[in-house]
């Protein structure tokens, strides 16, 4: 590890002291909101969630534009790492807006929001780059196959998000909006600590899985050259 | 550029000259999509009214699709001549547009027989559905072919196949069907089109990379 990044120990400390300021600052800090109460703090966690797994499809896919650019064999890894933490967030995101679907709306799952609908095309896109990279034998080839379809990740983003509003014209012909009261500046505060304490925790986890994943595979070059 | 063009006409005249002699896509996909529209009828409830049936169409036409990009480089594979190809001094994007044509005459073919059993058989379908499904049928050749030609290097490709393809086809499908109801068709030829050049675009740009070892 370079001498330049901050250590991963401090990191760590301080993804931890954060996550608890925002939670602190969103129970006790940020008034409850006047329309939907207490089930609308689930908004701090949500958004910052969803907003963290966009960045971190966006981190794999600029990493696999350097894999192809560069031919930098330590990209594959990275743009892997990247995309694992995007598909654990959208999970996550899906699982927190499911609940908050439930909380206001009363139902876990709505055709009518978009967020949730584009998720959950994400993550069957994001499975089947999974299920791409295992079953290709690893090597170059693996991690260009992997780079070109985490690539085409983030041009399906933008394209699904207009393909998801423009069928809930003729889906849902009544959208409902989620409109509440602005927010104040509490809240808004609240939901910036929380934004970043969120972004600070995927990095420790990227710096992690990376960490881990390279001594697998350090161990593994290891292993085949002592191999009598 | 006409060295680039003579050449991506040859090797889908390739596809297509091998696809008279051994008739294995083909025939398929026409047997499919019929016995699709069929199995349809009987999933439909009788009070389904047409909206549903245009939506099924939809579903009909990518499944038939999927079922041609299954064997697009199966003859590739099989006989090892993708490596001949790649090593064949022209550019290797002429490869995925000579294989994206091929795969569109086949499709536009299926059409040509699903269209008018789709029309006997459901509901008429008007000038934009048609416009829809030309637009459609070249975005799903355009990322079909080099989605399948990703899952061509993997284990187990008949199964990956319509997991790489369909969440990327998901957009198409929201374009055609609404190309189909919509009273105000316009807006989703436009997106459909513009799907169309970003995908095709990358999927040029993109297949160098997934074919060369």
């Amino acid at each position: 590890m370079s001498i330049t990044k901050p250590s991963l120990t401090v990191l760590a400390w301080g993804a931890a002291a954060l996550t608890t300021l925002a939670a602190v600052m969103i129970f006790a800090l940020a008034p409850e909101d006047a329309d939907q109460g207490f089930s609308q703090k689930i908004f701090y966690v949500h958004v910052p969630i969803a907003l963290t797994a966009y960045a971190c499809f966006g981190l794999g896919a600029w990493k696999a534009y350097r894999l192809l650019a560069t031919r930098g064999e330590r990209y594959d890894l990275e743009s892997y790492t990247g995309v694992h933490l995007g598909t654990i967030f959208g999970v996550l995101t899906l699982v927190t807006g499911a609940i908050w679907a439930k909380a206001s709306w009363g139902v876990w799952w709505t055709w009518s929001s978009n967020q949730l609908v584009l998720f959950l095309v994400l993550f069957l896109f994001y499975c089947a780059y999974f299920m791409l990279r295992f079953s290709v034998e690893p090597g170059a080839r693996r991690e260009r196959i992997s780079a070109v379809y985490a690539l085409f990740g983030v041009a399906l983003i933008p394209v699904s998000f207009f393909a998801i509003r423009l069928a809930n014209d003729f889906i849902h012909p009544t959208v409902f909006t989620r409109e509440g009261p602005q927010m104040t500046g509490e809240m808004f505060a609240a939901f910036c600590v929380s934004w970043a304490s969120i972004t600070l925790l995927a990095y420790v986890m990227y710096r992690v899985e990376l960490a881990g994943k390279r001594i697998d595979a350090n161990l593994r070059d290891l292993r085949e050259a002592l191999q009598p | 550029m006409t060295a680039y063009l003579a050449d991506v006409a040859a090797l889908a005249r390739k596809d297509l000259k091998l696809e008279l002699r051994a008739r294995d896509t083909l025939p398929a996909m026409l047997l499919f999509v019929l016995s699709t529209l069929v199995v349809f009828h009987f999933a439909l409830p009788a009070d389904a009214g047409e909206d549903a049936a245009y939506g099924l169409l939809w579903v009909a036409l990518v499944f038939t699709a999927l079922l041609g990009l299954a064997r697009a480089w199966v003859a590739e594979r099989e006989a090892g001549a993708l490596d001949g190809l790649v090593l064949a001094p022209s550019d290797r994007s002429a490869i995925w547009l000579g294989k994206s044509l091929a795969t569109l005459a086949f499709l536009v073919a299926a059409e040509l027989v699903a269209l008018p059993a789709f029309v006997v058989f459901f509901a008429p379908l008007d000038a934009s559905a048609l416009v829809g499904v030309v637009l459609a049928s070249i975005g799903i050749c355009a990322v079909g072919s080099l989605v399948s030609a990703m899952a061509a290097a993997a284990r187990g490709r008949e199964v990956l196949l319509p997991l790489l393809f369909l969440p990327l086809a998901i957009p198409l499908v929201v374009g055609g069907v609404g190309a189909s109801i919509s009273p105000d068709p316009g807006t989703y030829l436009v997106f459909l089109g513009l799907y169309d050049a970003v995908f095709a675009i990358l999927s040029w740009a993109a297949f160098e990379y997934v074919v060369t070892e």
